[in-house]
């Protein structure tokens, strides 16, 4: 369904390094057609691609040492 | 949020610290048939009470103390506070009960007690040694950008108990950190709600939006404290609030009087900023450690979900802190920077002592708890 206007923007933070910060809840459709949710108030998504809780950010990202 | 850390460089010179051995316990001298000596409280009314009883004393200090809260005897002298092992039992213990006033109390203790004025000024003597051997013995980073990317790297052979528990942690092992962290985690998120009306703009709104998160977003069951609870029930664990206190080492005392210090002064606000940091920062791949550990010795799924959840919620968490907390706090107050460094930096130091004498006893082949855990456990899938 189409937003209506009067819908507020959703706000997506965005980094160079880190996932993407979702004003939460959100719906994730998968490329295997699924779909997964999350309602927590703030969401990271993963971006970089190396999550073991894909879609979700879980810090995989950091450096290791 | 949960306690986890990872080990880090600092971690073999809090090692090499030596734990002093607790001063045998004894109770106070001056008892008095007078009744009590705080006078002007009265006495509790008759009631099933759901407080905690006063835990054995383990030192003249955490006796005085406790008697004292019984109006059974007279507060500590001076320099019994000033003689004691700041890190020790008896210190960190008397610290502990005076700090308990403030989230549940003890059974048959007035509960205003919490404002007794002679209370609080052991406590304040107690905490001065506590904080200032803190500021001594903790090294601290120059800039809050420092101290935090240290721990955003992550150890590739990380030597900490989340990795210990991971690959070869055995479940009376498990237990005993559940019970020794269930000091925390079933006050979770309490000591640092106390900053809130420190706070304002972009990270009081941060900062209660992680607490919100903490305490359920609003639905009982799944308060991060009961989730722990649900944990410590697959575990065999007694979730009883203060029950493993008796049990519980000077170490993680010391971790949960360190959160408590930090949250109920005003002027150490953004150390309490830098603690809550640096745990939402590192628990996110212990807890990843820990899931790992609960399946691995099949502990049960309340015990997976406890730290399965942390490992998402505190990936959030963490932006969250750092980039509104933090950084809407030093935008307001930039001269708190130093001392959001102390408070990153401190825990790290208490977490690495704690960490050192788990793995010590664990290392050692024994107990970590000054009364080890029955070794019966019912439900264990």
């Amino acid at each position: 369904m189409p937003n209506s206007p009067s819908d507020p923007p959703r706000r997506i933070t965005v980094q160079r390094r880190g996932p993407l910060l979702v004003e939460g809840p959100v719906e994730v459709e998968l490329e295997d057609g699924s779909t997964v949710s999350s309602d927590r108030f703030r969401v990271a998504l993963c971006t970089c691609r190396r999550s073991r809780r894909y879609p979700w950010c879980d810090t995989s990202h950091r450096d290791r040492a | 949020m949960q306690g986890t850390w990872a080990a880090r460089p600092g971690a073999l010179h809090a090692a090499l610290r030596p734990v002093v051995p607790p001063p045998p316990g004894r109770v106070a001298r001056f008892t008095l048939a007078g009744g009590p000596l705080h006078s002007g409280y009265p006495a509790p009314m008759p009631h099933t009470s759901h407080e905690p009883r006063l835990p054995t004393a383990r030192g003249p200090v955490s006796a005085a103390v406790a008697q004292y809260l019984r109006g059974a005897g007279p507060l500590p002298r001076p320099e019994e506070i000033a003689d004691g092992s700041v890190y020790g039992d008896d210190l960190q213990l008397a610290l502990y009960l005076c700090y308990e006033l403030h989230y549940r109390g003890f059974a048959d203790v007035p509960a205003d007690l919490e404002w007794d004025p002679d209370l609080l000024r052991t406590r304040a003597a107690l905490e001065h040694r506590f904080l200032s051997a803190l500021r001594a013995d903790t090294p601290v980073h120059d800039s809050v950008e420092d101290a935090l990317a240290e721990i955003l790297v992550e150890p590739v052979d990380g030597t900490g108990v989340s990795h210990h528990l991971r690959d070869k942690g055995e479940l009376w092992q498990l237990r005993e950190y559940a019970a020794q962290r269930s000091l925390y985690h079933l006050k979770e998120a309490d000591p640092h709600a106390w900053v809130l009306p420190r706070l304002w703009g972009r990270a009081k709104a941060g900062m209660a939006a992680v607490e919100f998160d903490e305490y359920g977003g609003g639905r009982p069951d799944r308060v991060h404290a009961r989730l722990f609870a649900d944990l410590m029930t697959d575990l065999g664990l007694d979730t009883t609030y203060g029950h493993y206190l008796d049990a519980a080492s000077a170490e993680v005392l010391a971790t949960v009087n360190l959160m408590s210090l930090f949250g109920l002064h005003r002027s150490l606000r953004g150390a309490l900023v830098g603690h809550f940091a640096a745990v939402e920062i590192t628990s996110s791949p212990g807890s990843r450690r820990l899931a790992e550990a609960m399946r691995r010795t099949g502990a049960g799924s309340a015990a997976e979900f406890f730290y399965d959840e942390h490992v998402e919620a505190d990936a959030v968490h963490e932006q969250v802190v750092r980039h509104d907390v933090i950084g809407g706090l030093l935008e307001e107050e930039p001269q708190l920077a130093p001392d959001v460094a102390f408070g990153i930096d401190a825990t790290g130091l208490v977490e690495d002592r704690f960490a050192a004498r788990l793995l010590a006893d664990w290392n050692a082949g024994r107990s970590s708890l000054r009364t080890p855990l029955p070794s019966e456990i019912s439900g264990i899938s």
